[in-house]
């Protein structure tokens, strides 16, 4: 005899620690399977876009660095492009390396927070975690080496970057690039043969290609179904023409696939940053201030560009009136976008998964509120 | 085989279970009786005979020494290190800072033989309370007269203790960071150990000789005006 039950409306976050960020949603249950799903969020809304209006393209930078808080350097690039595009400027060699090294391990550090918070959302309570941001904490022992800030860097300039690196950095590197490797070892150790995950993963929120390219969902999500769409290189930006790297690709598309080209991801990371480091010269790391002021008034126009950030493509569009601070600024946020798809990952799914699937989006409620 | 990913598994926690531990104990640490001689420069016999109120407060657990952070040269740390001497008052900071959060009045101050004309600082504020610690303005100071600090354990009671100014600038510790500072890396200056005392070292040029600051101020300027 099938037991009758109730629909019942449970409210989640605002303030929810699997939430990643103030989001709300209202989700109502049907026993344990989940019947509808209502997203809710522009909690954090600090409204950048429109700052950026009243800004000096240098200035912008430091908005940039708090829009997707996990992956700040990611944002300095893609934003630095945008304002090179826009103003015609050609960066310095080394500057365009040093900034490729940090957005890769940027790109580590950000896939380490987003696996670790995901065995955390699976109820591994705290180890893994801990184990991603112990490796997460030397990564931004770096960008304090390079920087001075660890989340908040503001390390690009347009035309490269605001200072070399200091000598101490590159042995650091190194030893770092070796300690990357064996903790996503022992993550994998830990996890990709692990009973408990998969049984929890596998085969739960499957998105289908087509649905996900419908949606124009990028990224990880992406790439775990099969779809070889990655800028770095399909359009290759700054130097990534001079790398070579193996393209990650899972055909599964469900949880553990994302997982799973996460952790793959960040190791061809490790093998572009040892690229970077071979080939990376000496030399001005940015354009001298005859070529590029403090103050640029870009010609009018308009310039997008778009990188692979962590979470998936992610764009800057500003128009420029030839005045000192952009006419307007909009964001492509990859974090917003792959959430589109929240409704069809989680109805029919179980409460248990609800977390679990929300967490694989690898949301950061910083870029999807701006 | 059922188990065997977890054994696995289990092992990598094991492994980390005995691994001595990365995190710190900030801001201070417990030490028994050894780390509390040793913090006390004494050996730790000399300790329980000469001080045993302290010794048996370190054997109970209950001492505890500071810790000193790792902190790269370049940290941006929550506050800045001002040398008057060399400020123009110029106000490129100000203009160049993204909240607005630098305020300065000048007037025009002495007229020196030697330096030429100034002006002196008035009002030189910065409400660190709203600051983001980006270091613009540091960027922009083309006379090395604001630098960032190292320091970052500035939160008061009272908000308005936030706003750094002429005084409370002039009377800080002067440990700049290397933040956009390269002349503090190629000395190898440590902000966590030394102090800049003159405001001379604190440029990214060598100072120029009294002879040159005269031929080039004195001399040469009434020339180069006809
Ligand atoms: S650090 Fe940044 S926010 Fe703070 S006063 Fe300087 S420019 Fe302004
Ligand atoms: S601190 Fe530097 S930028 Fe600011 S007024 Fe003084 S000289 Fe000018």
């Amino acid at each position: 005899m099938a037991i009758k039950t109730q629909p019942v409306t449970v409210n989640l976050g605002p303030q929810h620690p699997s939430t990643h960020g103030v989001f709300r949603l209202r989700v109502m249950f049907d026993g344990e399977e989940i019947v509808d799903v209502e997203p809710i969020f522009g909690y954090l809304h600090r409204g950048s876009e429109k700052l950026a209006e009243e800004r000096t393209y240098t200035q912008i930078i430091t908005l940039t660095d708090r829009m997707d808080y996990v992956s700040s350097m990611l944002n300095n690039q893609a934003y630095m492009l945008a304002v090179e595009k826009l103003a015609g400027i050609e960066p310095t060699p080394r500057g365009v390396w040093l900034r490729m090294i940090a957005s890769e391990l940027q790109r580590i550090a950000s896939h380490l927070v987003a696996t670790g918070f995901l065995l955390q959302d699976l109820g591994a309570l705290g180890t893994p975690l801990i184990y991603a941001m112990r490796e997460r904490e030397n990564i931004l022992d770096l960008f304090e080496m390079l920087c001075g800030a660890r989340i908040t860097t503001s390390y690009l300039r347009p035309g490269g970057v605001f200072m070399d690196a200091p000598k101490e950095f590159w042995p650091a590197l190194d030893r770092e690039l070796v300690d990357i490797v064996n903790t996503l070892d022992e993550l994998e150790k830990y996890l990709s043969g692990n009973e408990i995950v998969f049984s929890r993963t596998k085969g739960t929120a499957v998105l289908p290609p087509e649905m996900l390219i419908n949606a124009s969902i990028t990224g990880p999500m992406l790439r775990a179904s099969g779809v070889d769409w990655d800028l770095r290189h399909r359009n290759p930006y700054d130097y990534y023409d001079r790398i070579q790297f193996k393209r990650i690709l899972h055909t599964a598309s469900d949880n553990y696939a994302r997982y799973w080209v996460r952790i793959q991801e960040a190791r061809e990371s490790v093998v572009i940053i040892r690229q970077c480091v071979e080939q990376i010269e000496p030399g001005e790391v940015r354009p001298s201030f005859d070529e590029v002021p403090h103050l640029i008034r870009p010609p009018k126009g308009d310039a997008y560009v778009a990188i692979e950030s962590s979470k998936g493509e992610l764009g800057f569009y500003l128009v420029s009136d030839g005045g000192i601070a952009p006419y307007r600024m909009h964001v492509r946020a990859p974090s917003l976008i792959n959430l589109t798809l929240l409704r069809e990952m989680l109805i029919g799914g179980l409460f248990g998964d609800l977390f679990v699937s929300f967490g694989s989006i690898d949301l950061n409620m910083g870029e999807v509120d701006r | 085989m059922i188990g065997l990913g977890l054994t696995r598994g289990f092992l990598v926690t094991l492994r980390n279970f005995v691994r001595s531990p990365v995190t710190i104990q900030y801001p201070d640490r417990h030490v028994g009786l050894f780390g509390a001689a040793k913090e006390a420069g004494m050996n730790p016999f000399r300790f329980l005979v000469g001080r045993p109120g302290d010794s048996i407060k370190a054997i109970a657990g209950l001492a505890t020494v500071p810790v000193k952070l790792e902190q790269s040269p370049r940290f941006r740390g929550n506050e800045f290190v001002f040398f008057e001497d060399r400020c123009t008052a110029c106000a490129s900071c100000a203009k160049y800072c993204p909240l607005g959060i630098i305020e300065i009045v000048s007037v025009p101050g002495k007229i020196d033989a030697l330096e030429g004309e100034s002006y002196k600082l008035e009002v030189f504020d910065i409400d660190i309370g709203r600051c983001m610690f980006c270091g613009l303005c540091v960027e922009a100071c083309p006379y090395d007269a604001l630098h960032m600090g190292t320091g970052f354990e500035q939160s008061t009671y009272v908000r308005d203790e936030l706003i750094l100014t002429l005084d409370v600038l002039n009377a800080a510790e002067k440990k700049p960071s290397s933040f956009y500072r390269p002349q503090f890396e190629e000395n190898a200056f440590d902000p966590f150990a030394e102090t800049i005392e003159n405001h001379y070292d604190a440029g990214r040029h060598e100072r120029p000789s009294d002879e040159d600051m005269k031929k080039r101020w004195v001399d040469e300027r009434w020339t180069n005006d006809d």
